[in-house]
């Protein structure tokens, strides 16, 4: 034990550097292997699949799942949900942030005080599910896609990282000089801060994207099963025929009777579904941790 | 430009105060047409008959454990994680490490669950293919708590980093020079300069997690629920949906989440006590 620990003491730069990477090189086969088995799968036979010959490439390579996918209704007409949903919630969620975060930055809004406690108690209480809901109904939203998006409001956590980006990170001078040459509050606010805050603007557009185009639970009990997204729709074909599936393999005691196009459909619909955002986040990943600073310094 | 401020201020009180007036249907017996406060008040009619479930001290019971065997592991593992990405010295290699890292973070619980009901499949199941077996997972009640916390960990861990990675990219580079002249090592440096500069943001989290020790999430315990493993994934959340939603029972289901918020608030006073006695972190 004393030996070991001298050894990691004693242990060059060098040596160390190797060790670091080989521990961290271990934890991304452990997360992106599972992924990579996903979409070697939805270009696999699904006999290969069951029989284990797809660890590291495709075996009996196909596009009939994608193909199904596409041809499928349900999917199709979910994903263009799902692409409405989110490009709506979220040009709605962003104007919100803004509208909301730009006045409380300012020292001279009467009653910030008070406003700020207002929002901030929302973060630590609620009504809970169901008075909620008899809300959402009695305004009338039940069925209806806004009631994925008003709901939710603001995004009060979001909204204070925000503000603390206005406050701490955009130049007073300038805001100043605009308003010396005679801009507007709104003005200012239009041409001076939004150009000025985009990194800031870039997280939250995509943080509330992914919020949108990943959410099922709203839908599933605010719309009353119209319009399903995406993720509602990969649930009758992951969730539910999975379950049977199961059932059916224990009773016949084999996979003999799985629909090939079914288990195909399962692998490539979750690509399909999951694709769009891993794409996005890469994109804005260098402001996360700097967004979540700046959120973390009270201002 | 502030008389667009009524916009969220309105929408807030709408959607997230007058719920919270509603909350008082759990001591009601709510009909609709009678609306939040002119229902008939029955006392505490609901509460009593939460606890007479026969279920009740199972999903209690399962509620605790299971968030605190994540809390066990997810608080953890992140602080390892980002100790050992904060060292790395290759710039692209690092990025790299931590893209792969957030991606599950942003995949739907619906994709997750989807993954975790196909890999743990007895018939082809990519566990069961390693393992040469064909347990079918999701219908033994002992291994529902590991599924979910493993899964949760795949999931967030690398997430969980970035509050802490940010906390450390704040260290003063010189710091690290001077513990390098004095011939630090790596593991030394990471004693005695990163894990002292975490501590207040770990104590922090650490609170607002054990605070949050009965919210066990609905979504994943809820798609990977099956009528098999229910002795250990019955939870209040999935109940409150079921009673809620599934049987609109309103008053009874909120009668059961506000039971649940209570303790939750109840736990984070605790915790922010014992935290504020052992260290000058205060955050409630």
């Amino acid at each position: 034990m004393a030996k070991n620990n001298k050894l990691s003491i004693g242990m060059s730069d060098k040596t160390s550097d190797i060790v670091l990477v080989a521990i961290t090189a271990a934890v991304l086969l452990v997360v992106a292997y599972p992924l990579y088995y996903v979409v070697v799968a939805s270009f696999s036979d699904p006999y290969e699949v069951y029989a284990g010959r797809t660890f590291l490439f495709p075996r009996g390579f196909t596009l009939d799942g994608y193909k199904a996918v596409f041809a499928d209704n349900n999917i199709v007409s979910g994903f263009l949900n799902s692409v409405l949903y989110t490009t709506v919630g979220t040009i709605f969620s962003v104007v919100m942030l803004y509208i909301t975060a730009y006045p409380m930055a300012q020292k001279d809004l009467p009653g910030r005080k008070f406003l700020s406690l207002f929002f901030v108690i929302t973060m630590y209480f609620s009504g809970g599910l169901i008075p909620t809901y008899l809300v959402v109904k009695k305004t009338g939203l039940i069925g209806n896609m806004w009631s994925l998006f008003l709901p939710g409001g603001v995004a009060v956590g979001n909204m204070i990282i925000v503000r603390n980006y206005f406050q701490n990170s955009i130049p007073k001078e300038l805001v100043e000089a605009s308003q010396i040459d005679g801009c507007s509050k709104f003005r200012t606010f239009t041409d001076v801060v939004i150009p000025l805050s985009m990194p800031i603007l870039a997280v939250m557009a995509v943080f509330s994207m992914v919020a949108y185009w990943n959410d099922w639970f709203t839908a599933m009990i605010y719309l009353g099963g119209k319009g399903q997204p995406l993720p509602l729709v990969l649930r009758s074909i992951l969730i539910k025929s999975s379950a049977s599936a199961a059932q059916v393999s224990m009773i016949s005691g084999g996979y003999a009777e799985l629909n090939k196009l079914t288990e195909m459909i399962k692998f490539c619909s979750m690509i399909v579904a999951a694709i769009p955002m891993l794409i996005a986040y890469p994109f804005v990943q260098k402001y996360f941790e700097k967004g979540f600073m700046s959120g973390a310094v009270k201002g | 430009m502030y008389l667009l401020l009524l916009i969220p201020v309105v929408l807030t009180f709408v959607y997230k105060y007058i719920p919270m007036y509603g909350v008082q249907i759990a001591f009601r017996d709510y009909s609709p047409s009678k609306g939040f406060s002119g229902s008939t008040w029955v006392g505490l009619k609901w509460f009593e008959r939460f606890f007479n479930a026969p279920t009740c001290s199972r999903m209690i019971k399962n509620t605790i454990l299971l968030s605190a065997y994540s809390l066990l592991w997810s608080f953890p593992i992140p602080i390892i994680l980002s100790l050992i990405i904060n060292q790395l010295r290759f710039r692209r290699y690092k990025r790299v490490v931590q893209t792969i890292l957030y991606a599950p973070h942003f995949i739907s619980t619906m994709i997750v669950c989807g993954m975790i009901r196909i890999f743990l499949s007895p018939s082809g199941g990519l566990i069961n293919l390693i393992l040469g077996t064909n347990i079918d997972f999701l219908t033994e009640a002992s291994a529902f708590r590991t599924i979910y916390v493993a899964s949760g960990i795949w999931q967030d861990a690398g997430w969980g980093c970035i509050i802490y990675l940010a906390t450390l990219a704040n260290v003063d580079p010189g710091l690290y020079e001077a513990a390098k002249m004095d011939g630090a090592s790596v593991f030394q440096r990471i004693l005695h300069i990163d894990i002292p500069e975490l501590i207040p943001m770990a104590v922090l989290n650490l609170i607002m997690a054990a605070g949050g020790l009965m919210n066990v999430g609905f979504e994943k315990v809820w798609l990977l629920q099956t009528d098999l493993n229910k002795a250990t994934s019955d939870v209040i959340a999935v109940y409150v949906y079921q009673q809620g939603i599934e049987n609109a029972k309103y008053s009874y289901s909120t009668a059961v989440g506000l039971f649940n918020t209570a303790v939750n608030i109840v736990l984070l006073i605790i915790v922010n006590k014992i935290a504020s006695k052992l260290s000058d972190v205060e955050f409630v």
